[in-house]
């Protein structure tokens, strides 16, 4: 199954300082449920302030985007630009 | 001078894209015709101006202003009372959520001004002299407070405090009192001691940069109508109408489909435009007058109102092997926010170290609120200033270990397949590329001379997609407009018609791109974050494509054969039946003209949320020669390299690359924001706040290293922001070498240097 990493601190709060899991999930629509059904807020805080990188590539506001079992995701703050 | 550096596996067969056509917007501005947002008058027109707080920190007793609205010729005054009392909620209209209370309170002070300059009432009245005097008629009285500006101040315990209801996010546990410290974030891997335990070297250093503007050349402007009926216009420069129109519809308490906002042709923004100070209250003192309501900034109400970006501080420590091996880096980030929170501290913390393979780190970011003016986006938010310290600190490693600098960033680079520092897989980046093609570069080899110096400096930026709307209409004789929804800040409209033309088989000159209004083009998120070529020329292509289709299946319809056997070639339909060798090619004119009896109009709209923005890295190098007598720094030579994806338009590349490197070439050098002791802005106009102008600065050659984007059908990624991230240090550097003294601190104006010479 996926495996997710949440290196930034904002994140910790909702996983009682947790980094790294494993969630059932085959889309990012699922994986955000399945983290907010864990970790009840985190899906809100992802949804706001948070990015997706699925296997190296990031993505914002894409929750239709597969997942593979083999998936590494990382949470990382939403970023902008000037 | 140029260069173009391509992989082999980079080089299609492109008619269009990767040329220089004339600029499609180039005519209006070289002739004075373009429409900026000063441009626009209507009829009964009002002036509106704003009172503002002369106090970096007051509460607002009472604001009196009967004696001005009696002032023949003024129609309308507001204040915060007639803007709704929003809640504190994080709303996305931009690139990223802000918060709609902090955006409205920047709009307009309630109960507190939080910086000199900070808007406390307006007014609208029949000339811009009564105007003047009715604010001067506004009588506020304040409650003067302390004032805290620095931010090391301001992290202090017993600082002011400009938010007794904040509490510091982000700490372990729910801290017991508030603070101007809005958030903590960390970023971290492996073991940090043992790195440190690891290393043979060790180099530290505390780094400091001052707040700077954005400095664009044309004040924000509007014009606003909100008529009796409740629909509102709105015609203003910003890099987002449809940011505008969202702001100005929470700001004021409206629906946003009442709110029609026509862009302006925008003269700059950098990051600046991305938020609204002037259009909610052009569109309240409208409702109030029942005219329509222009706004126009003077440029010190640009400098103590608008932007800047933080003045920060940078503790860096970093260990390594005597090879140069990095084993560990520990990285502190404290970052003004100015009067709300929201510093750009999240991308430093995750651009620090991204360009290099580090197996233990801690990066430490901190956002504080300061009473200056709310930061804005300035180019890269956030990534010059954490890597004038990296940079900086890697050029005193780079010494301490007797190392080539580049030879040192080469060793610890990051390579596809690596993990960033902010976590992802990086995949086809092209930085070893760049570092090599400065490495290699005749500027890197050049001699010196006395009282000059070389720095080199490395910087990163991860580029983004999102959303975007794109429509190609064709035109009865046969050319073809390209209809977006981002304002053109940085060449997107000449790209965006270049891939259309690549895609259709037109001449470019046969394509004309527009930049459309909020109740004209589908939604598009802003242009910035270097996405509009990369995102909004995705949505082009693929409209272009549909295009394309739909003009094969017409061809097939005329000429009675199926779809599969009509090939688009050189912008026309092909029949690739051999039973009918006589039919001959039919092009878009052709097409066109039989329009209405193959399916009518020949349009197509694509909306789409782009993602796979690759990331893009630059290295610089540039050559000063400092004066030992006055100080003042020369800048002799400056030679950007940078991984580009493919430079659709390479002359605006190029400009792109030379511009970010004279705007961080003034934040080195001259720039900041200075405060009197009473928190006023000492140097709110260009005499004063000295951006480099063409005089100052050398030619700028630049690389251009073309690793496609796979993501892209051209293989473009951004390019506009990359390159202000590292002249910071790379002229830092640079300067330390020329005077063989570190200088730590931004700006490096000849006052401070003789400082640090005379200091020995």
């Amino acid at each position: 199954m996926p495996h997710v990493v949440a290196a930034d601190s904002s994140l910790h709060p909702f996983t009682d300082g947790l980094s790294e899991f494993d969630v059932e999930a085959d889309t990012v629509r699922r994986l955000i449920a399945a983290l907010d059904r864990r970790f009840p807020g985190l899906g809100e805080h992802i949804d706001r302030r948070m990015a997706i990188a699925i296997d190296g590539e990031i993505h914002q506001d894409a929750g239709a985007v597969p997942l593979s079992p083999e998936s590494e995701v990382y949470l990382i703050p939403r970023i902008g630009g000037g | 001078m140029t260069d173009v550096l391509e992989r082999p596996d980079n080089q299609a067969a492109l008619k269009v894209v990767g040329t220089r056509p004339v600029r499609p917007d180039g005519a209006d501005k070289v002739t004075g015709r373009a429409t900026f947002g000063a441009d626009f008058s209507l009829p009964g027109m009002l002036v509106g101006k704003i009172k503002r707080s002369p106090h970096a920190h007051a509460r607002i007793v009472s604001i009196d202003t009967r004696k001005a609205r009696a002032l023949p010729g003024v129609k309308a005054v507001v204040t915060a009372a007639d803007f709704p009392d929003l809640a504190s909620e994080e709303y996305e209209a931009g690139e990223s959520a802000s918060n709609l209370r902090d955006l409205s309170l920047n709009c307009m002070a309630r109960g507190k001004a939080l910086y000199d300059g900070h808007a406390v009432a307006a007014v609208a009245a029949t000339s811009s002299a009564v105007a003047d005097e009715a604010l001067d008629l506004i009588v506020v009285t304040y409650d003067v407070l302390p004032h805290v500006i620095d931010v090391e101040a301001a992290m202090a315990p017993d600082a002011p405090l400009l938010d007794e209801t904040l509490f510091t996010e982000g700490l372990e546990t729910r801290p017991q009192a508030p603070s101007n410290i809005a958030k903590r974030n960390q970023l971290t891997r492996g073991d940090l001691d043992a790195g440190f335990a690891a290393a043979d070297v060790i180099v530290v250093g505390r780094y400091t940069t001052a707040a700077v503007h954005q400095g664009y050349i044309e004040p924000h402007a509007c014009l606003a109508v909100y008529a009796s009926d409740g629909q509102c216009q709105v015609w203003s420069s910003s890099q987002g109408q449809f940011m505008v129109r969202t702001y100005c519809a929470k700001v004021l308490g409206l629906e946003a489909s009442d709110i029609r906002v026509i862009p302006a042709e925008i003269g700059g923004g950098f990051g600046g435009k991305t938020t609204v100070y002037l259009e909610p209250l052009a569109l309240a003192l409208s409702r109030q007058s029942g005219a329509p309501v222009k706004m126009v900034m003077t440029r010190e109400e640009v400098f103590r109102a608008t932007g800047p970006t933080s003045g920060a501080v940078i503790e860096v420590k970093l260990g390594a092997k005597t090879d140069g091996t990095l084993t560990a880096a520990d990285v502190v980030l404290k970052y003004q926010a100015g009067a709300f929170a929201g510093s750009p501290v999240g991308a430093g913390s995750m651009t620090a170290l991204a360009c290099y393979d580090v197996p233990n780190f801690l990066i430490t970011g901190y956002d504080v609120i300061t009473n200056s003016p709310k930061v804005a986006a300035y180019r890269a938010p956030g990534a010059p200033i954490a890597a004038f310290g990296v940079e900086s600190a890697m050029d005193e490693l780079a010494a301490k270990l007797g190392v080539d600098p580049i030879a040192l960033r080469e060793k610890n680079a990051v390579r596809d397949g690596v993990k960033a520092a902010y976590g992802p897989t990086f995949r086809n980046i092209g930085y070893i590329e760049t570092l090599e093609a400065i490495r290699d570069h005749p500027h890197y080899q050049a001699p010196l001379g006395p009282h000059q110096g070389r720095g080199v400096a490395v910087g990163f930026w991860f580029n983004v997609g999102g959303e975007s709307t794109a429509a190609v209409h064709v035109g009865e004789d046969g050319t073809a407009v390209v209809v977006t929804g981002n304002p053109d800040i940085g060449g997107s409209r000449a790209s965006m018609a270049m891939m259309a033309a690549e895609v259709l088989g037109l001449p470019i000159e046969k394509v004309r791109p527009i930049v459309a209004d909020t109740a004209s083009i589908g939604f598009s998120m802003l242009t910035g974050g270097s996405r509009t070529t990369f995102a909004t020329g995705m949505a082009v292509t693929q409209a272009a494509q549909k295009i394309v289709a739909d003009l094969r299946r017409r061809a097939a319809s005329l000429w009675d054969v199926s779809e599969d056997q009509v090939a688009w070639l050189d912008g026309a339909a092909v029949c690739l039946d051999h039973t009918k060798p006589d039919l001959q090619p039919l092009n878009l004119a052709a097409l066109a003209a039989k329009a209405a009896t193959t399916g009518g109009p020949i349009t197509a709209q694509v909306s789409l949320n782009a993602q796979g923005a690759g990331p893009g890295f630059g290295v610089h190098v540039c050559d000063v020669e400092v004066d030992p007598e006055t100080g003042n720094v020369t800048v002799l030579r400056y030679t950007a390299a940078q991984d580009v994806g493919k430079a659709i338009h390479p002359a605006y590349v190029e400009g792109q690359i030379q511009g970010g490197a004279a705007q961080g070439i003034g934040w080195a050098l001259n720039e900041a924001y200075l405060f009197d002791r009473d928190g006023r802005m000492e140097n709110a106009g260009f005499l004063d706040y000295r951006v480099p102008v063409a005089s100052d600065l050398p030619m700028i050659d630049t690389i251009m290293i073309e690793v496609a984007n796979p993501r892209h059908p051209f293989g473009a990624k951004g390019v506009g922001e990359v390159p202000i991230v590292p002249p910071l240090a790379a002229v830092a550097n640079a300067v330390s070498h020329a005077i063989g003294i570190r200088m730590r601190s931004l700006p490096l104006s000849p006052p401070a240097i003789r400082a640090a010479i005379d200091a020995g």
